[in-house]
């Protein structure tokens, strides 16, 4: 998959955002984050709460501006994009929300949801919309008849194909989904990732998919981006999460997976104390007050994220030594 | 300790919970798995006779100590609740009041079901709070529920359900709103309740790897029937229904089959 031509779709330059908070005090929700998206692949980004996922997905959507750095779609810079431009751009990046019940206005039929953006950009007209809508649930797999229903007569799994149906509406390049299955059962949210899987493959599509759960992003993603407080601390190819995780909240993350396969008669393990407040995010790594292996280069310096091997990055000073040697 | 004899439940006319049996003995923890809907916290409402608008137990018994629980009056549970059972919820922080502080509510509810002083009933939460590992537990009981985070707030409502010692603690999705740092930390101390006060707890959960990691026993439930009832190795390395191996393949795991 790699050996395509590595042409970033979308990429997001040393992205910043802050936003101000009581107390003449900033909350840095994201912290010069680098990420690159390629052309049908998936770049799942894992962390828990207030970790800054949403934000930057919000960002990468346009629905927000960064504070500083730029987020670049095919090579044009989306902020010095006129208005006009902006609004076309946002054809080609489409998003999937958490929640498909309250995503949808529920006065609204499924054929006019998912007929909706198409609509709005004068792609088809208003009589075209029945065979429209048909088509896009069919491509969903979802019966035909659905598009006379309202969203609140579908299950959540159903509400979620017809979110899915919306995005992909417009032949989009890139879709982003925000927890997008983590409202559903398991086996609903198999059935989905299974969708959105077929879908890449068929239209070339790529994915976003921000998640809590790092099983299920290892099982998606072409790539992974660990984030923790503003901060993306590692990334690495999706097949080598558990294998080659370095970075110690990775590998914390890990260890508090519980999975049907592990080996129950081994203690879970855990870190014990809670995320700091992004308030107050303290100088040098921001993992520093929960790590185990933290030096004392760690309270004064972040660290950055250094490539250790092909397509893996890490964030952490235990892993400079190779190239500087001086530390250690 | 606790017995479930052929229970059904049903709310109107529809039964939601069919037939359902279980025991537990002391200081034994049962898993309840299953999908929204499946009637697992029916279950461990039914026990705490809790059933909302309308539900009843209509058929079969439940046992609690040899005694049944369902000629219980209202007097009776009230000696029952929060004492020998208790039960933790998905949010504790939502079920407490938000424009009380957690000292308040803490010395309240020690001093319903104890006659015992304002002064030492603070303390005696002090210190449940502090077994919780919670640092600096005075400072806490002066604190609204909305200043926690959501894994203190989880402990407070666990500290709070361990005050009495209870034999039996129900648990209803206690971790599943966490991060799984936090999830890990809860479910560590939950097994900890176990070995020193010899609590036994239902726990009931969606996460079949919570499930399996606590349960001694864990039971798979769909539509309100048992699917699969063993020990963890019988029910995920040979379940016995269509239903449990369909759940456990939809599981994911690290490695496990890839999407793309």
């Amino acid at each position: 998959m790699f050996d395509q031509k590595e042409e970033p779709i979308l990429e997001a330059r040393h992205v910043s955002r802050v936003f101000p908070a009581s107390g003449g005090r900033f909350l840095r929700a994201n912290n010069d984050i680098n990420l690159k998206m390629y052309r049908g692949q998936t770049l799942g980004i894992v962390g828990e709460s207030g970790c800054g996922k949403s934000t930057l997905m919000r960002m990468l959507v346009q629905l927000d501006q960064p504070t500083e750095g730029e987020i670049f779609f095919d090579g044009k810079n989306i902020a010095s994009m006129t208005k006009k431009e902006q609004r076309e751009n946002r054809r080609h990046i489409q998003m999937v929300f958490q929640d498909p019940s309250s995503a949808f206005n529920p006065k609204m039929k499924i054929k006019d949801i998912v007929c909706e953006p198409l609509l709005n950009f004068g792609l088809i007209s208003g009589k075209e919309k029945d065979t429209e809508a048909k088509r896009l649930l069919r491509l969903v797999e979802l019966p035909e008849e659905f598009a006379d229903r309202y969203p609140h007569n579908m299950s959540g799994g159903q509400r979620q194909r017809v979110g899915i149906a919306r995005a992909i509406a417009l032949e989009p390049e890139v879709i982003l989904c925000d927890e997008a299955t983590s409202a559903l059962d398991v086996s609903v949210q198999k059935n989905i990732m299974e969708l959105l899987a077929k879908l890449q493959r068929e239209k070339n599509i790529a994915i976003g998919f921000i998640c809590h759960d790092i099983a299920l992003v290892s099982q998606i993603s072409h790539q992974i981006a660990v984030m923790y407080l503003g901060n993306v601390v590692e990334i690495l190819p999706g097949t080598q999460m558990k294998a080659s995780a370095k970075h110690p909240y990775s590998v914390a993350l890990l260890g508090s997976i519980f999975d049907t396969n592990m080996d129950f008669t081994q203690k879970i393990e855990s870190i014990d104390s809670e995320i700091p407040s992004p308030l107050d995010v303290p100088p040098g790594c921001p993992f520093q007050n929960r790590c185990d292996r933290c030096m004392e280069i760690c309270r004064k310096e972040r660290p950055m994220l250094r490539k250790i091997s092909e397509r893996h990055e890490v964030a952490c000073h235990l892993f400079e030594e190779k190239e500087g040697g001086e530390r250690g | 300790m606790l017995e479930l004899k052929n229970v059904t439940i049903s709310y109107g006319d529809r039964p939601t919970v069919k037939n359902f049996s279980m025991t537990l003995k002391k200081g034994e923890i049962a898993s309840l798995v299953g999908e929204s809907g499946s009637g697992k916290t029916t279950v461990i409402r039914a026990v705490l006779g809790l059933l909302p608008g309308g539900g009843k137990v209509t058929d079969g018994d439940i046992l609690f100590e040899e005694k049944s629980l369902l000629q219980n009056t209202n007097e009776q549970w009230r000696k029952l609740r929060g004492t020998d059972i208790s039960m933790i919820f998905q949010d504790s922080g939502a079920m407490m009041n938000p424009i009380r502080k957690i000292g308040s509510v803490f010395t309240e509810y020690i001093r319903t079901h104890e006659k015992i002083g304002k002064k030492d009933a603070w303390e005696k939460g002090v210190e449940m709070l502090e077994r919780m590992r919670l640092p600096d537990g005075n400072n806490i009981m002066k604190s609204y529920p909305f200043q926690l985070s959501g894994g203190m707030r989880q402990r407070v409502g666990i500290a709070m359900a361990m005050t009495f010692r209870p034999k039996l603690l129900l648990a209803d999705e206690p971790t599943s709103a966490l991060d799984v740092t936090t999830q890990a930390q809860i479910v560590r101390q939950m097994m900890e309740l176990r070995e020193e006060y010899g609590t036994s707890i239902i726990m009931v959960t969606h996460n079949l790897g919570v499930a399996a990691y606590m349960g001694d026993k864990v039971i798979v439930m769909q539509h309100g029937t048992i699917m699969d009832q063993g020990d963890r190795e019988h029910v995920l390395r040979s379940p016995q229904s269509e239903y449990t191996r369909s759940l456990i393949a939809a599981v994911p795991t690290l490695e496990g089959e890839r999407y793309v």
